[in-house]
């Protein structure tokens, strides 16, 4: 099980919460997993990015990204507040 | 009895002495040294040495391991005639200097001799005392109190983020800002933006601002745009020269218009954003780290982008981003430091935590990247009532906004 955070601005999705726990070993799996618990999400995740313990997964392997058993998983879409 | 002539061929035996001329080579050398004038203010302002450090021979104890800390830095130590420098190297030897030479004939001999010469820019007394913590602090001090005074940094937006960008920079004697905004002060603004006030409400925000950040130091010189960043005014606001850029701004099109534009002048950007409890810092410098289309290639739909005005924001929480903002700010300003480059800053103001994630460049970067699809600047326009998209670059709709 992996600990996903949770954006300000998806967390009405995710019934408020800041953090939600996802299985999967791969980031795919993972999001899959969440997109399955939480239809809410679908179509918002394309516009975040994700980082895997700091690393945007566009610069891993993308959805095949494998995470290991406690990683840390970090959705992040644009914010424009100022 | 030691008679002072005595005492001083005492000292000169045991230090080493350079001439005009060798100190001029050294002076235009590769390994240049650190020049160190050590005569007395009303000297150092009639001319120096270019470049050279000034330490007065009454203070050098006490303040030159703070201004020069590496003490094997290469060290030519001057006064008027050669004398006093005698003395002050030998103190520098005492202190742990290992490699200090002093200039034999002194500032006159060099000058004789036809060596270049500057005039010195120095603090006032008033400056003196204004920026009396940062001259104690050896990465800022008087060189660096100068630089920022020397310094223009343009801030987008006069709102939550741009106030305390705003007064944290004016206060620390950044000689120019500039600051664009097109809005005017209203009531809702207040619980956060500390630059204006409430005898303010219906002034424009610049002018606002331009108010409180003169008065707050008259060192100073705020420039206004009371307009709204667009394609057709940007390279005319960027075109005015500005080290650094504070984006604090409020919306999606103008940090797109900002980030692309920035890449094209090549000017950093210290880039901040909030929403409710959480907020984001970066430094975007061109060439060297990634853009803002590099982190987000292209901005969110409108349901997923909520201003302040639509999620709220805690008030503080300008604060504590705009406050990071301005010292990266003045870390670029300054030159000294490691920038937030490639780095964003994550704060979470209710778990009270700090994380950072990496950011690295997108060499399919549609700007900055190998080879840029997008290469004028795109007005995303009424960006949040609707995903229509007015473009000026020939960008597709669904290019630009999927």
């Amino acid at each position: 099980m992996t600990k996903v955070r949770i954006p300000p601005m998806l967390r009405p999705a995710v019934g408020g919460e800041r953090e939600v726990p996802a299985t999967g070993s791969t980031i795919g799996e993972i999001l899959d997993d969440l997109t399955a618990r939480f239809p809410g999400l679908e179509g918002q995740l394309a516009y975040a990015n994700v980082y895997l313990d700091g690393e945007d997964i566009r610069t891993l392997d993308e959805l095949e990204t494998p995470v290991r058993e406690g990683a840390t998983i970090i959705l992040l879409p644009a914010m424009a507040g100022g | 009895m030691t008679t002072y002539r005595e005492l001083l061929n005492q000292v000169k035996s045991e230090i080493d002495e350079v001439d005009a001329v060798e100190a001029a080579r050294l002076l235009s050398s590769d390994e240049r040294p650190l020049f160190l004038d050590v005569r007395e203010q009303d000297e150092w302002d009639q001319g120096i040495i270019p470049g050279a450090l000034h330490i007065p021979r009454g203070n050098l104890e006490s303040r030159v391991e703070a201004l020069v800390p590496d003490r094997d830095r290469p060290i030519v130590v001057y006064c008027a005639a050669g004398a006093r420098s005698a003395f002050a190297a030998r103190t520098l030897a005492d202190l742990g200097y290992t490699d200090v030479v002093s200039l034999s004939g002194g500032y006159t001999d060099w000058k004789r001799n036809g060596f270049p010469t500057a005039a010195p820019r120095a603090l006032d007394p008033e400056q003196r005392q204004r920026y009396s913590r940062h001259l104690l602090i050896p990465e800022v001090g008087e060189e660096g109190q100068l630089k920022l005074l020397d310094s223009r940094i343009l801030l987008i937006g006069a709102g939550g983020l741009g106030s305390p960008s705003s007064l944290y920079l004016a206060a620390a004697g950044v000689g120019t800002l500039g600051i664009v905004d097109d809005d005017a002060v209203d009531a809702t603004n207040l619980q956060r933006q500390i630059v204006h006030s409430t005898d303010r409400l219906g002034e424009p925000k610049a002018e606002s601002a331009k108010r409180t950040l003169e008065a707050l130091n008259p060192d100073v010189t705020v420039k206004i745009f009371q307009e709204r960043l667009t394609s057709e005014n940007i390279d005319r606001i960027l075109g005015e020269g500005w080290d650094v850029i504070v984006d604090g701004a409020d919306n999606f099109p103008t940090r797109y218009l900002l980030n692309d534009a920035s890449v094209w002048h090549d000017i950093p950007v210290v880039h901040g954003s909030i929403y409710r409890f959480e907020g984001q810092v970066t430094v975007f410098a061109p060439g060297e780290g990634p853009c803002y289309r590099c982190l987000f290639p292209q901005p969110p739909p409108p349901e997923l982008a909520p201003s302040c005005a639509e999620g709220g924001v805690l008030g503080v929480l300008p604060g504590v981003v705009g406050s990071i903002q301005a010292n990266e700010a003045l870390k670029l300003a300054l030159g000294i430091g490691e920038p937030l480059v490639g780095r964003l800053l994550l704060y979470d103001a209710l778990a009270g935590s700090f994380s950072d994630v990496t950011l690295r460049r997108d060499p399919a970067c549609p700007v900055c990247g190998e080879n840029p699809t997008i290469t004028e600047y795109i007005d995303y326009v009424e960006f949040c009532q609707g995903p229509r998209v007015a473009s000026a670059a020939g960008v597709s709709e669904a290019g630009a906004h999927p």
